[in-house]
């Protein structure tokens, strides 16, 4: 048992453990989607087809890891694995933005308007948003973490609500615009955000990677990690604020998704079997390429759907919310 | 006891208010002048009336199911909308609809209601799973099970090609109500009724199963009345106007903060203020933008989700 | 040495924690007793910054706990609360590793994983220590929580109610390793007791609480007599000497 322990520490990323073995085995199907994504079916001119695949792949990845990540992180700051950051309302939010240009400014300006600029808008406000929210919960005393994502479900209905509102109060050809907007698509995405959304994803890396060693302190609950000399507060300020924009890249990319993330990181804690995050985020984030890439090829290429892939992946994650919470009963 | 007179009143008096406000020119001098061959009286028998009565039932029967639901499961953060019932009813309405088209209303009402019966059981039961350390815990896991819930229903939605009328009968609206298409609501009225009779049951049942059989009344029979009554208030609502979020939420908890939590007392002041609550929301939907409407589940869910968040920030949740 | 002035905190309008100045002796056992809602628990929170307090200060070693940086802190004083819910899936070694992430913040050295080994060691966990945390019993888990805050390595060891989960055996245990620790290596360990009479066994100081204010301190031959004990809990409680120890006998 000794032993055991010793080799447990020593070397552990490098050792044939489980974790190990079933990340590699991840990546390794995660190319093989990627592969079949770029060659499947494509005929014709090479230098078309590897650009054009090229940002369809690029907007999947993108989605893929700003969702996995997004989920892990906030399921470790709330210390809960039933929650998804897509239920705060940060995608509600991102409706709202819409819907208050066409509302303020005019249908004509969501065309008109750069879509760096928008873009550019809607991250700063979601940001706002929820560094505003976050921070002014924690400091009126209000620690729980439950409350503060009650508070951002009911922000969240209240941002529908309020965009509904409006796009009553708009005449039908301008909601029809607006419309189009607010269903998640994979097979749609828009290659102008694509830089800027790599941008703001690379950026938002960066500071985790700092950040990346309170991630498994964080799992040992408030007390433990303030114990463990975490400034607690500003950590978890900061990861919420992250996490919020990773949402908003996604939004903006696919539209929303709620049950994804749920998904893919309930998947990853399962097979790799204990949470540290060196091994949970790769996997999560392995796991959601596999989901996207692998299943648009599935269904562009092989089954020739359109649009079926979110509402499937969201009735998939759906499904492993109930049996996460069953499972949770046998223990 | 006068203050509830005082507030019936009130609530009569905009129901009264409420059937004068539409396109049609409806005022009482012309319904007296009986001009253009009773157009006026015709309006007001066929449209006003059955929508003021939807509204009034509507208003305090979902308010009710709110409050049952709150005591049965002992949480004052769970209401229908945030515990899968009406996700459930909508499903079940969808599948009715899927393969038995021709039913009539009521026959679909019941189907809904099993449905309702049997998420709202769902929701109890995976309750009973998770840890109950905190109280928001429970809207939580009823939220994400409506989000689930409602992610299979628009799944077999979207296959069948019928997300746009998904998408109707889930926005609360009364605009759409006339004569013969809001008797279902009446049902609302009898669960209302049937609330107050066992008022008390429901009392000593929110204090938990062990003080319940203390007491010698049968938990389990209680417990399964309640959810009968939520079920069948639910899937009325659903299928006559549409679901309204936050109701059955705010009124019961305003409500509680008035006079505490004895039922015998609560159920009257809790079906009142339901019902003026809606007809508030509706006047304001209806005069906001004259001469559209705007449904009524917008304005609840603006008004009431602010409503929401004054009660949730305004608890201490850290008491040692 | 933990000095705290004029520390207030309320709750909801309740005063729980009311204008408590005490100091806190250096090295040895101090236990804190009083009946329920004493603020005993609240208060070990605010000197562990657990928790904010309304008004006052606490210093360790000179440095005000609202200011200091965490990890400074957490260096110097570690916390151990009753109730340690967690949704990680982690085994009793990587636990009881987090203690050293003050220092090392996640990177081990060869110096961490001898105290971790040492840490598993002195709680008879280093059988258990591959396995995971919710494959333990209560009493194991908590032993791997202890495990960990002595891993940390801090001058001042605080736990709140640490026998809760503990059968006699394990208890009495847990109170020798205090001691040993406070002999062996010269710790400070404060503890928030409900037994009065292993506060006795084993405490060289006792704080007494009651309705947020401290009422009595002092050596535990000041505390455990019979006038200190009926002020403390309002009731008469016996006092017999066994071994030179003394034993509370409060039965009726």
């Amino acid at each position: 048992m000794l032993h055991k322990a010793e080799s447990a520490t020593t070397r552990r990323d490098f050792s044939w453990s489980r974790p190990t073995i079933v990340i590699v085995i991840l990546a390794a199907l995660a190319l093989i989607s990627v592969a079949c994504f770029m060659t499947l079916g494509a005929r014709g001119n090479w230098s078309f087809i590897i650009p054009f695949r090229g940002r369809k792949l690029l907007g999947l990845l993108l989605v893929a890891y700003s969702i996995a990540v997004s989920t892990v992180l906030f399921q470790t700051v709330t210390n809960n694995r039933i929650l998804t950051p897509s239920i705060m309302g940060f995608d509600a939010l991102y409706i709202l933005v819409q819907t208050a240009i066409v509302f303020f400014l005019g249908p004509q300006m969501l065309v008109l308007i750069n879509p760096y600029a928008q873009f550019g808008i809607e991250v700063a406000l979601m940001m706002g948003f929820s560094w505003l929210l976050f921070h002014w919960l924690f400091l009126s005393g209000n620690r729980s973490l439950h409350l503060l994502v009650l508070v951002g479900i009911v922000f969240g209905i209240f941002f529908r609500s309020l965009s509904n509102f409006m796009q009553r109060l708009l005449d039908p050809n301008a909601f029809q615009v607006l419309q189009d907007t607010f269903f998640a698509s994979f097979s749609t995405i828009d290659p102008t955000l694509l830089g800027v959304a790599s941008a703001t994803i690379g950026v938002v890396t960066l500071v985790l990677f700092r950040l990346g060693h309170t991630f498994d302190v964080l799992s040992l609950g408030r007390e433990t990690a303030i114990n463990l000399g975490v400034e607690y507060k500003r950590t978890v300020v900061t990861i919420l604020v992250l996490v919020a924009i990773l949402v908003s890249v996604s939004t903006a990319l696919v539209g929303p998704i709620t049950f994804f993330g749920l998904l893919v990181a309930s998947l990853a804690h399962g097979l790799i079997g204990e949470s540290r995050h060196r091994h949970i985020l790769p996997a999560a984030v392995l796991l959601g390429v596999i989901a996207l890439v692998g299943g648009q090829t599935l269904f562009e290429r092989v089954f020739e759907f359109d649009t079926a892939l979110s509402i499937i992946v969201e009735f998939l994650g759906g499904l492993v919310f109930i049996i996460l919470i069953l499972r949770g009963a046998a223990r | 006891m006068r203050l509830l007179v005082l507030a019936i009143v009130a609530t009569l008096g905009l129901a009264l208010v409420s059937l004068f406000i539409g396109v049609s020119n409806v005022s009482i001098g012309t319904l007296l002048s009986g001009s253009q061959e009773g157009r006026a009286m015709q309006v007001m028998l066929v449209s006003r009336i059955p929508r003021t009565l939807a509204i009034l039932l509507a208003g305090s029967s979902l308010a009710i199911a709110g409050l049952v639901m709150q005591i049965i499961v002992r949480n004052r953060f769970v209401e229908p909308s945030t515990a899968g019932t009406t996700e459930a009813a909508s499903l079940g309405f969808l599948v009715v609809t899927l393969f038995a088209p021709a039913w009539p209303l009521f026959g679909k009402m019941m189907v809904a209601a099993l449905f309702a019966l049997a998420g709202t059981a769902l929701f109890l039961r995976i309750l009973r799973f998770v840890p109950l350390r905190d109280v928001l815990l429970v809207p939580l896991v009823g939220i994400m099970l409506g989000g689930v819930i409602g992610a299979i229903t628009s799944f077999f939605a979207y296959r069948f090609n019928l997300l746009p009328s998904l998408l109707a009968w889930s926005m609360g609206d009364f605009s759409g109500v006339l004569r013969g298409r809001y008797e279902l609501l009446w049902f609302g009225l009898a669960a209302t009724v049937l609330a107050y009779i066992a008022a008390d049951r429901f009392t000593v049942a929110g204090m938990g199963q062990d003080f319940t059989t203390n007491l010698g009344l049968n938990y389990k029979r209680v417990m399964t009345l309640g959810l009968i009554i939520v079920s069948i208030v639910s899937a009325v609502v659903l299928v006559s106007v549409g679901s309204i979020p936050f109701l059955g939420l705010i009124v019961p908890n305003v409500v509680s903060l008035m006079i505490g939590d004895n039922m015998r007392q609560t159920v009257p002041w809790v079906a009142v203020l339901g019902a003026a609550f809606v007809l508030a929301c509706d006047i304001i939907g209806r005069l906001i933008r004259f001469p559209y409407e705007v449904p009524i589940s917008v304005v609840v869910g603006v008004i009431g989700s602010g409503l929401f968040l004054y009660l949730l920030l305004r608890k201490r949740h850290n008491a040692a | 040495m933990i000095v705290a002035e004029g520390v207030s905190k309320s709750y909801g309008g309740t005063l729980v924690v009311d204008n408590v100045s005490i100091t806190l002796p250096q090295k040895g056992i101090t236990s804190i007793i009083g009946p329920n809602g004493a603020g005993k628990s609240t208060m070990l929170s605010i000197v562990s910054r657990l928790l904010g307090m309304d008004s006052g200060a606490v210093t360790v070693d000179g440095m005000d706990v609202t200011k200091t940086p965490s990890d400074v802190l957490a260096k110097r004083l570690s916390i151990l609360r009753q109730d340690n819910h967690m949704s990680a899936r982690l085994t009793v070694h990587d636990l009881v590793s987090f203690g050293r992430y003050p220092y090392s913040k996640g990177r081990l050295t060869i110096e961490d994983k001898d105290h971790i080994e040492r840490a598993l060691d002195y709680l008879n966990l280093t059988e258990l220590s591959g396995r995971f945390l919710d494959e333990l019993s209560g009493g194991q888990r908590q032993r791997a929580f202890v495990a960990m805050v002595l891993c940390q390595d801090t001058d001042y060891v605080l736990l709140d109610e640490p026998l809760n989960n503990l059968d006699m055996k394990h208890a009495m245990s847990m109170m020798k390793l205090m001691q040993k620790a406070c002999r062996e290596l010269g710790k400070t360990v404060v503890l928030v007791l409900h037994d009065i009479n292993f506060a006795s066994w084993y405490s060289d100081y006792i704080i007494a609480m009651r309705d947020g204010k401290v009422r009595r301190h002092g050596t535990t031959s000041q505390i455990i007599t019979p006038e200190a004990l009926k002020d403390i809990y309002d009731m008469d409680i016996n006092v017999h000497e066994i071994g030179g120890h003394r034993v509370s006998l409060f039965y009726d």
